[in-house]
């Protein structure tokens, strides 16, 4: 990664955060309802803009659990802004007032030596590690599901880029000595439901998907500053090229178990169909589930916007965003005849395999009329993205070929 | 414009936080109220479905979701009961899966304004 542009580019993104947030501080508590979200997007037009504590505007999907979603605007470029990053809890409340001296990060269970961490100890006693990674809701883009689903009904804003500052799990379960006999590694946040029949948030990986993922982080930091409160303050697990579910907010334990997590989270909820794409034909419940894992393959077109006006003959050079489950990008091609020719993308800078990837295709309209533009992403191990869009009964991993109308006048 | 000129108002508080402490010991929010848009469509049982819903989460994860039948409601009051653990009343759910599937039930077909997939619709390469 050529870390001095990126380091250069974030900067000053971060200090356009901070006066950000500097200024809507003091307006937390005001929800702005005047002003809806417009949109060409039957899924999101109407939807009221608001303005939560340490975020920009954004689009509310639900308030309580809160779940916000990005404006399509923030990803014309990789890195999206702490501000602007989207927001998604399951049970109510999420905290609001979090006390440095007093969280721990305590890693228990299956070890020789039991760790009870501070912020401070994370910082100072392991080696930091950075890396930018995607971060996407498994049921984004439900909204388009078809049939409809069931769940959040997010557009295509339940995700965003950032470049995670923190400690490699590895090194903390080095520390603290993992036992013979582990299966699974458990992650709780503190927060906790109102109600006490409510199932805690908490989810599992496997001993050996862990053992084989070094990149998996305890983030303290989130392009350069502390993580926003709604977005895991003082820290959460960041698992580059695995749906967010995985990436617990707040985190408080973690725990080796030398047995399958039963946790509601991981047994029964997010889990996907057992078939290679994930996907079943809408109607049936899958024989076979199991616990949802790595992103498929996505592209956008963030420019033009869904039904610009454009002029014949000039160069119009969509541009926009791709992305996969952490082997990187190798191509992107959009098309303006409905699939029948491709045109290969100028991809952007590489900030790893884990992130966003900038591309823009030249393309200019040689005669009036509507237009289609597609856009579709290949990996480093081939994998693309399909015609039409696989179902499941929840509506995740969306990532059918996305499609804009443009007129050419 | 607002926020560039705020900016330049503030850039010397930012110093001074900056300064005088590396990093804020305590955070502090406070979360809006429940989006008013959202409020529940008056029919039969509204008051049912209040008094058994809202305690637990606001209105828009209700009249957000696709409109749908009593089959597919009652699934979904059924799991606030048993994953959840709401304590429902048999009568009380029965009064709400009535309420969801009449005032947010499927659409009369003429209504629907679901996109369809474009009848000449991508080629495979």
């Amino acid at each position: 990664m050529s870390s001095h542009f990126l380091h250069a580019a974030l900067s000053r993104r971060h200090f356009l955060s901070l006066v950000g947030t500097a200024a809507t501080v003091p307006r937390a508590g005001f929800l702005e309802t005047s002003k809806a979200y417009a949109a060409e997007d039957p899924i999101l037009a109407g939807r009221p803009l608001v303005r939560y504590p340490e975020k920009t505007d954004l689009i509310l999907l639900t308030s309580r659990p809160p779940q916000l979603e990005t404006p399509m605007k923030y990803f014309e470029h990789a890195i999206t802004p702490n501000e602007a990053f989207y927001v998604r809890y399951h049970t109510f409340p999420p905290p609001t007032h979090i006390d440095l001296s007093t969280w721990r990060l305590r890693l228990a269970g299956l070890v020789e030596r039991p760790l009870e961490l501070s912020l401070d100890d994370l910082k100072s006693e392991f080696s930091t590690t950075r890396l930018v990674a995607v971060n996407q809701c498994s049921g984004n883009s439900r909204g388009r599901s078809e049939p409809r689903v069931f769940g959040g009904q997010w557009g295509d804003g339940a995700m965003g880029n950032a470049e995670w500052t923190g400690v490699r799990l590895q090194d903390l379960l080095r520390r603290a000595g993992v036992k013979t006999g582990a299966v699974e590694i458990a992650f709780r946040g503190f927060d906790d439901p109102a109600a006490p029949t409510v199932p805690h948030f908490a989810k599992s990986l496997t001993m050996s998907m862990v053992a084989d993922s070094p990149d998996i982080l305890v983030a303290y930091e989130m392009n350069g500053q502390p993580l926003p409160t709604l977005n895991g303050f003082p820290a959460r697990l960041v698992v580059p090229g695995w749906y967010s579910t995985y990436w617990v907010k707040h985190l408080a334990e973690i725990t080796v178990l030398d047995h399958d997590f039963d946790s509601f989270w991981m047994q029964k909820a997010y889990r996907i169909p057992a078939s290679p794409c994930g996907c079943v034909e809408p109607g049936p419940t899958a024989a076979r589930t199991v616990p949802i894992n790595r992103m498929k393959v996505r592209s956008f077109i963030i420019s033009p916007k869904e039904g610009a006006r454009v002029a014949v003959g000039r160069p119009v050079a969509p541009k926009g965003i791709a992305f996969d489950g952490g082997y990187g990008i190798a191509d992107v091609e959009i098309s303006a005849d409905e699939g029948s020719s491709w045109r290969r993308a100028v991809l952007g800078r590489d900030l790893g395999p884990y992130s966003f990837r900038e591309w823009s295709a030249p393309w200019a309209p040689t005669k009036r009329g509507n237009f289609s533009l597609l856009v579709r992403a290949v990996n480093r191990v081939g994998e693309s993205q399909p015609f039409e869009a696989a179902w499941n009964p929840s509506g995740y991993m969306r990532n059918v070929i996305e499609k804009i109308r443009v007129t050419a006048v | 414009m607002r926020r560039t000129a705020l900016g330049l108002l503030l850039i010397p508080g930012i110093a001074l936080v900056l300064g005088a402490s590396a990093f804020p010991q305590v955070r502090s929010i406070e979360l809006p109220p429940d989006n008013a848009i959202a409020e529940l469509r008056p029919g039969p049982g509204v008051e049912v479905v209040r008094a058994n819903c809202i305690a637990c989460h606001s209105t828009d994860y209700i009249v957000r979701q696709p409109r749908s039948d009593a089959k597919h409601w009652e699934g979904e009051v059924k799991k606030m009961i048993s994953v959840y653990g709401v304590p429902i009343g048999e009568a009380d759910a029965k009064v709400i899966v009535e309420y969801l599937a009449a005032v947010y039930g499927p659409a009369p077909a003429n209504a629907t304004k679901e996109k369809k997939p474009t009848k000449s619709g991508p080629k495979a390469p």
